[in-house]
């Protein structure tokens, strides 16, 4: 017998590598019928389990230029709020791709993207380190990209099969 | 010069899935969905294990029978899975892939004119190895209405006095049909009735969508009459290793380890030690691969029944085998014009015995975009037959 949430798990399992795939196509796969695929992805739109359909980029390949980095920062939690405001105050700016509140040495990672190296460094130090509650940033560039949301971006498409086998 | 080769070796027709290769070769943009071995590489933690084995100098024989930690690993293994209990010291053996086990474990129990039970369509090499170990193969050509299993009244039809070995080729390649708890039974109870040793070679037990996979091993009386036959190339998609295993009676592994020592010494050292992580910490491998061929296995059978193509629902292996009699061609004529119409290579079924006439052996082993470029090329292939009638 299967439970709603086995067909949510194996329904996310699937989209969360092939988001293109058709409604009648992931019914089929996963033996499923399509009105409960729909019903189940309009479920789990609404309900903010799937926040969104993205393309995983290799910009490296493109003429565009994109410069990355990985933020280090340290903040004084403020009272009754905890890291929630300053956190909400940084992820705002629609340069920054993520922040996560981390365990260990310091206590907000923000990742951001910007045209240029200039772009992310006045970043930093006009809007991020100037935050009253920002005790310190160490900022990381990003020097290249090997492996992202679990795709090797240098893995090619050939077969290293033969073409026929019993 | 005198004629340097054996009459035996001349005389055994080559793989018939060679002279298509060798067409599809000379067609570097064909898609091929012919082929029998897993898309996915070997998962990182295996390989890891591989190339830790080098690095601290395990580059030597190991003992003919293979390491001992991987044969205890083997054992609980088969236990878990198909709950049959073997002793690691003596009824284990590793061998270079399932097919070195086919062949020693024919050589060591045939004598010469002993009939071997072959039902086919089955994999390519029980008939050769049988001849060269000096026996007799008997076909038991299987139906497309019993969607491919032994009935026991096959079996009992072919049984003569001379009958001593019957390999069981389940989950099969090339029609993917398994053999249920039930179907076994009946076959097991004819085997203990009539005294006959099975092959059983199980090499795709993993991949079973139908329930867990069942061994004849595992049913009455059958332990002390069965040569088991499994290996690590389609479970945890390890072909290039060549690595495979047998586990039996003691008296049989122990003469198949002799012809094992004497033509192969033993299975590739870095191979087995690889294979030990592989049966250590791969079920979740395993899974993940299973869950994946089984999506693709359920595109097929949807995109056959869209272009009314008939195929019995296979439960094992990676393999569909739809039936093309309704075009009114061999399986090689439809297999040849599919290749140079659409550029699309899929195996005749009389590559796997003569009873696979009529139908054509799809691999699923690729990933869904290409099946599904692949199926697209199939529709209007057999659209365009379909409107020559």
């Amino acid at each position: 017998m299967m439970t709603d949430s086995n067909i949510r798990e194996r329904i996310l399992a699937v989209i969360e590598k092939n988001s293109r795939i058709e409604i009648n196509e992931l019914a089929t796969v996963l033996g499923l019928t399509e009105i409960t695929v729909a019903n189940e992805i309009k479920a789990l739109e609404e309900e903010g389990v799937i926040c969104g359909y993205l393309t995983m980029i290799d910009w490296e390949k493109t003429s565009i230029e994109k410069v990355s980095a990985l933020i280090e920062v340290r903040v004084t939690p403020q009272r009754g709020q905890g890291f929630d405001t300053i956190a909400e105050r940084i992820y705002k700016y629609p340069e920054v791709d993520a922040v996560y509140l981390i365990s260990g040495g310091y206590d907000l990672l923000v990742c951001i993207e910007g045209k240029t190296l200039k772009e992310v460094s006045s970043f930093v130090s006009q809007k991020l380190s100037t935050q009253e509650s920002v005790l310190s940033t160490a900022t990381h560039f990003i020097l290249k990209k090997y492996k992202d949301h679990g795709i090797d971006l240098n893995k090619g498409l050939e077969d290293g099969r033969e073409l026929i086998t019993p | 010069m005198r004629n340097p080769l054996s009459d035996t070796i001349v005389n055994i027709k080559p793989s018939g899935i060679r002279k298509f290769f060798d067409i599809v070769a000379d067609m570097p943009d064909a898609i091929s969905l012919g082929v029998g071995e897993p898309d996915f590489e070997t998962p990182w933690h295996i390989r890891d294990e591989g190339i830790y084995a080098l690095e601290k100098g395990k580059t030597f024989y190991t003992s003919n029978s293979g390491l001992k930690e991987l044969r205890a690993e083997i054992c609980n293994y088969l236990d878990r899975k198909i709950g049959v209990k073997y002793e690691p010291l003596s009824e284990v053996i590793i061998t270079v892939g399932g097919s070195e086990a086919i062949d020693i474990g024919l050589r060591a129990m045939l004598n010469p004119g002993d009939e071997v039970l072959i039902p086919q369509p089955s994999y390519v090499s029980y008939e050769p190895c049988t001849i060269l170990a000096g026996g007799k193969p008997v076909f038991i050509p299987l139906k497309e209405e019993n969607e491919f299993r032994l009935t026991g009244r096959e079996l009992l039809d072919a049984i003569t006095d001379k009958t001593k070995v019957l390999i069981m080729p389940f989950p099969n390649n090339p029609t993917g049909a398994i053999m249920d708890k039930d179907d076994l039974e009946e076959i097991a109870k004819i085997c203990v009735e009539k005294d006959l040793i099975v092959m059983s070679d199980e090499i795709y037990s993993e991949l079973s969508y139908h329930g867990e996979h069942v061994s004849i091993a595992a049913m009455p009386g059958m332990r002390e009459r069965t040569v088991l036959i499994n290996g690590f190339s389609k479970a945890f998609a390890m072909t290039g290793w060549r690595l495979g295993y047998a586990c039996g009676p003691k008296e049989i592994i122990e003469q198949m380890t002799k012809i094992h020592q004497f033509a192969i010494m033993c299975a590739p050292t870095t191979s087995q030690y690889a294979a030990v992580e592989a049966l250590k910490n791969g079920d979740d491998d395993v899974k993940m691969m299973r869950e994946s061929y089984d999506q693709r296995r359920r595109f097929l059978m949807q995109a056959f029944k869209d272009m009314k193509l008939q195929c019995f629902e296979p439960f094992g292996a990676f393999y569909v085998f739809p039936c093309i009699k309704e075009f009114g061609m061999s399986s090689e004529e439809f297999c040849t014009r599919f290749l140079m119409e659409e550029k699309v290579a899929v195996v005749p079924g009389t590559a796997f015995g003569d009873s696979g006439e009529g139908f054509v052996r799809v691999s699923y082993a690729y990933s869904l975009e290409k099946l599904k470029l692949a199926m697209g090329k199939l529709n209007n292939f057999i659209t365009k037959l379909r409107g020559e009638k």
